[in-house]
């Protein structure tokens, strides 16, 4: 199972560094502060302490800077206290603004906290910024773009210098100019490289691949159990006890670093092998003399008894996601996402959807489902679309009329516009882009959304394998096992094409489809096969599975670089508006 | 700035009166300059000398002074320029390289602009410089901290120093060609941070009218200034930006979103009853008023429900409770309760299932399913039975349904529906291997053998005999099939 990797694929830089920095710099700003004697989380309540100085380490968002001072109202009780908020990594000025509106400005004194990078894992580095997503891609708010680009250029600073960037989407442009700005401001001394090459994506280049169904472990994992931080809450049903664990997922668990990018099938039968195999190391001690026992119980147990812990909490998280899945029909579900990749009884999927909704089985699934139909299906026909939105608001509740208009200024979902429809045989071959084709999709003003063109790119990237091939997951082939083979993921397609080609020629076509915004610079020439990918936006593991599966076949290291780790759950999540 | 040559400055402090004798216009002006310069450069020493958190409040920095300069930013900016890597192109990003005349550049920022560096101002600069030594050496800083107090910064420059999170004021920027440049520049510099700062100055320094006007032409801004809005939750000005660029369906929306703030149901109900008159678009139209009616609908049946509940009179409330209000619920969630409750009740009634069925124009299929469900739940296998029943032209009754029967038999099953029940539903699954698997999973064993028996399929039949329990009846359906004479069995 544990794939050999190119003998020739470099290592890993050290990412502990970027830790270390960021951890220095806020010791010393808390240490500014004197003796530091509680943290609170900040939430919209007072905070209860005799302390005359209160120090709050936030990210800059107006909402809570407005919970700092409403909450806190010493000033009107007639109480004297000192505020300090740390806003990491970037202040805003709109933030500030706030306070100086409400005349606590002085009062209240702010600072910077300039921690941009999480390495989650070996060659996973996170910004933590989710909200990067809707703010880009729904409101357009560019406010993160620089925090991007510094983001960049410390990773520049530290392992750089670069030699290569690709990139592809408006904010991947606007990240490279803002960390270009940055860097020639600044000065990089002269060091060895550590990563060579870096490719930069928006989300909105592709959103089918988050909308899928995650099927290798770690993304399903993620799916089920939701993996925030590179650590995860197991329950009861999982740890067979009555007690939870939270457990860190990385690398350093030699169990999950093993399943972590297998196809969910395999994992079953790699599980019992290695209990297996465990079974044998621990009847080694039988027939042992005293000495042997000795030696055994000092060398070896302890690792034995790790490995035991470890695999029992695999196996049980993989019977509960067994369980959980095979109780919602996740057999059909598949089914019909395959189906809308293919393009093929897109009828009976929307029977299906409907069904869904109808049934009201899971508020955010029937989205995701109904997106994905959309995207693959370059909008859906106006009259799918009313009726689909009727019986959606019908069964979730109506307040999501605000969802859909999110959904449509996104472009996740939308309806065909009248006169647009394209024909199967128009749709396959993308015969109908042009300049004005690849405009604006929707007739909502400030709309960022694009027309998808999924068909056609699928057929030109050649995407969806032939479905009456057989494919063995156990010996992928290509990235698409982390689909059952169905789907290669469009964004991490494009990562290959590009470092294939060492730039986007000849994929013009490809990237009109796309709506354009492709940039290739140059600074030197050089092998470095060290390839760092930014997604804007947000990336999931399973797309980190494939470009491990990529690296390992080609020889490339990767290093993955977002500004959050998402799924198809967060994606919609982030976009509804049924609450207050 | 111009770096003035140590040449150029000794000659520049031993001759300052010589060069200024000449021309007396020249002289004063350079007077002015140099006041003003000591005088920013004072102010800039003595709030140095105060403690950290006032210089905060007068400099919208990103540092505060004294603070370790950690960050990447400050780093760089500190080394020397040594060891230059091989610099990376500016690439085109979205927006055309921005028209100084588009924005109505005045000349004399233009003129500024050009002059930067240029002669003139090396020799203002200079001057002020050697001015400074001479009124108050021990003042003098660093050369790259003057411009901090210079205000005549270009509206490029100012932008270029606000991404940089260094002070600067934008009092100065009082002509409205000054302020769209401002706000073209903060655009075409793609940082959010800078292009919401410079809107909420002009927002403070321009009238609504002006503002939005100039922002309709400009959609980034503009996408900037509406979340502005909305995270400061400044609903007013929004409706009133969305009305006057003609945004009807976001004006609406946006009204339609603050009935979540209202907790109070009844407030609620008229809030939405105000929503009606609001020009939704046709579609939307509709889900707002059945929103309004659906929630006027739900508080009568919460009162009169929560009523006969507690009065405890009667057996459905008390046999199965309710958990909890069905006000603010899902429509199909109020059907799927009617369908529970109320499920007898004449069509006259507000909570009678075939009433909500035809106020709110239900599908057939979705009334069904969630009918089901509901009765199934009750275990009233006779309703169940009931919904399936159609009779055609001869009066012979048969089993129909809108929803395929393996989706039936899916409902009644996750509604723990008892085989006998569900061995009905499963018999009407029209593909055999699809009927197959659905029995074997539910162990309706009925079901295959008789399959297997019309299949004529002799080999599977007897293989089935060893999945069922010896001695039981299944056992000796089996047998008797297959010692049956009469069947030509296939194999």
């Amino acid at each position: 199972m544990a794939h050999s990797a190119r003998r020739d694929s470099p290592e890993l830089p050290d990412f502990s560094l970027l830790k270390r920095l960021a951890r220095d710099q806020l010791i010393y700003l808390l240490e500014q502060q004197h003796e530091v004697d509680k943290l609170y989380k900040v939430e919209y309540k007072p905070i209860v302490s005799t302390s005359d100085q209160l120090c709050f380490l936030i990210r800059p968002r107006i909402q809570t800077v407005k919970w700092i001072y409403v909450a806190n109202a010493d000033k009107a009780a007639g109480r004297f206290r000192r505020y300090k908020i740390i806003f990491t990594p970037q202040k805003f000025y709109a933030c500030e603004a706030v306070l100086e509106e409400q005349g606590i400005f002085g009062d209240v004194t702010t600072d910077e906290w300039a921690f941009y990078l999480l390495p989650l894992d070996d060659d996973i580095i996170s910004l933590e910024l989710p909200e990067f997503f809707r703010d880009n891609f729904l409101a357009g708010d560019q406010r993160w773009v620089r925090t991007a680009g510094s983001a960049l250029h410390l990773l520049h600073t530290v392992y750089g210098p670069f030699s290569k960037i690709h990139g592809i989407g408006r904010f991947s442009k606007m990240a490279y100019e803002s960390w270009r700005e940055q860097v020639e401001e600044g000065e990089t001394k002269a060091r060895q490289a550590e990563i060579g090459k870096v490719f930069l994506i928006d989300r909105d280049v592709d959103y089918v691949t988050p909308l899928c169904s995650q099927v290798v472990y770690e993304g399903l994992v993620d799916d089920i159990f939701r993996i925030k931080c590179g650590c995860v809450e197991f329950g009861t049903d999982v740890t067979s006890s009555d007690k939870r664990v939270k457990v860190m997922l990385n690398s350093q668990d030699k169990v999950f670093d093993e399943i972590r990018n297998e196809h969910f099938s395999n994992v079953f039968g790699f599980l019992s092998q290695k209990a297996k195999n465990l079974q044998t190391a621990y009847d080694k001690r039988r027939g042992m003399d005293i000495q042997q026992i000795k030696t055994f119980v000092s060398e070896e147990l302890k690792g034995l008894k790790q490995e035991h812990r470890l695999l029992s909490l695999h196996i049980g998280a993989s019977e509960s996601m067994m369980k959980k899945k095979t109780k919602q029909d996740f057999q059909e579900l598949l089914k019909t996402e395959h189906s809308l990749l293919e393009g093929f009884e897109i009828r009976e999927c929307i029977t299906f959807i409907e069904e869904h909704i109808n049934r009201q089985v899971s508020m955010i699934e029937s989205l995701r489902l109904l997106c994905l139909l959309s995207i693959t299906e370059n909008g859906l026909l106006p009259k799918d679309y009313r009726s689909l939105k009727a019986q959606y608001l019908q069964s979730y509740g109506v307040d999501h009329l605000l969802t859909f208009a999110n959904l449509k200024q996104s472009g996740l979902l939308v309806e065909q516009q009248p006169g647009e429809t394209l024909t199967v045989m128009e749709s396959k071959v993308g015969k109908l882009v042009n300049d004005k084709a690849a405009g604006k999709l929707t007739d909502a003003f400030s709309s960022l959304a694009k027309k998808s063109h999924f068909r056609a790119l699928s057929k030109k990237l050649n995407l969806v394998p032939k479905s009456d091939e057989e494919y063995d997951l156990r010996v992928p082939r290509d990235m698409a096992y982390i689909f059952s083979g169905a789907y290669v993921p469009l964004s991490c397609k494009l990562v290959e094409q590009v470092l294939e080609r060492d730039g986007w020629t000849g994929l013009e076509e490809v990237t009109r489809l796309l709506n354009g915004h492709e940039f290739s610079v140059t600074a030197k020439n050089d092998a470095q096969r060290i390839v760092l990918v930014m997604f804007l936006g947000g990336c999931t593991f399973s797309e980190i599975s494939a470009l491990r599966f990529l690296g390992r076949e080609r020889g490339y290291k990767f290093i993955v670089v977002t500004t959050a780790i998402t799924n198809s759950s967060r994606l919609i999540e982030t976009l509804l508006d049924n609450h207050a | 700035m111009m770096k003035s040559k140590p040449d150029e400055e000794d000659y520049w402090n031993s001759s300052k009166f010589k060069a200024f004798t000449f021309d007396d216009e020249d002289d004063e002006f350079s007077r002015l300059k140099e006041s003003k310069q000591a005088v920013n450069s004072i102010r800039g020493l003595v709030e140095e000398d105060d403690d950290e958190d006032d210089v905060e409040k007068v400099s919208w920095s990103g540092e505060p002074v004294g603070s370790i300069s950690w960050s990447v930013r400050e780093t760089a900016a500190s080394n020397h320029r040594t060891d230059r890597e091989p610099a990376f192109p500016k690439i085109n990003t979205e927006t055309p390289p921005l028209s100084r005349s588009h924005s109505g550049y005045s000349l004399s920022s233009l003129f500024k602009g050009k002059t930067k560096g240029g002669n003139f101002q090396s020799i203002t600069d200079t001057l002020s410089d050697s001015s400074v030594r001479l009124y108050a050496p021990e003042l003098r800083k660093p050369k790259s901290e003057y411009k901090d107090y210079v205000s005549d910064w270009s509206p490029e420059e100012t932008v270029h120093r606000m991404k940089q999170g260094k002070s600067v004021s934008l009092e100065k920027f009082r002509s409205l060609q000054d302020k769209l440049l401002l706000l073209d520049f903060s655009v075409a510099a793609h940082d959010g941070n800078v292009i919401t700062a410079v809107l909420i100055y002009l927002k403070r320094t321009l009238s609504k009218e002006v503002l939005f006007r100039e922002l309709e032409s400009r959609q980034t801004a503009l996408r900037h200034f509406i979340h502005y809005l909305t995270e400061t939750r400044d609903q007013k000005l929004l409706l009133e930006l969305l009305r006057a660029l003609g945004r009807t369906e976001d004006m609406v929306l946006l009204q339609y979103k603050e009935h979540l703030s209202i907790a109070d149901e009844n407030k609620r109900r008229d809030f939405l009853k105000s929503c009606l008159s609001l020009p939704f678009p046709a579609d939307d139209s509709a889900h707002v008023q059945d929103h309004y009616t659906l929630l006027e609908r739900q508080i009568i049946i919460e009162a009169t429900d929560g009523q006969a509940e507690r009065g405890g009179k009667v057996e459905m409330f008390h046999k199965f409770p309710r958990r909890a209000s069905i006000v603010n619920m899902p429509l199909i969630t109020t059907l799927y309760y009617c369908c529970f409750y109320h499920y007898e009740e004449p069509e006259g009634s507000f909570s009678s299932p075939l009433n909500i069925r035809h106020t709110f124009r239900i599908s057939e299929k979705q009334f069904f399913v969630t009918a089901l469900a509901a009765r199934a739940k009750l275990k009233a296998w006779s309703d169940v039975d009931a919904l399936f029943t159609c009779r055609n032209w001869l009066g012979f009754t048969r089993k129909r349904s809108p929803v395929t029967f393996s989706r039936v038999v899916d409902i009644l099953q996750k509604n723990s529906a008892p085989t006998q029940v569900l061995q009905d539903y499963v018999a009407l699954v029209d593909d055999v291997t699809l009927r197959i698997s659905l029995a074997q999973k539910l162990k309706c064993h009925d079901i295959i053998i008789n399959t297997y028996r019309d299949l004529k399929d002799r080999q599977l039949l007897l293989g089935y005999r060893g999945k069922v329990e010896i001695g039981s009846a299944e056992e000796r359906k089996i047998i008797e099939l297959l010692d049956n004479q009469q069947i030509r069995w296939k194999n």
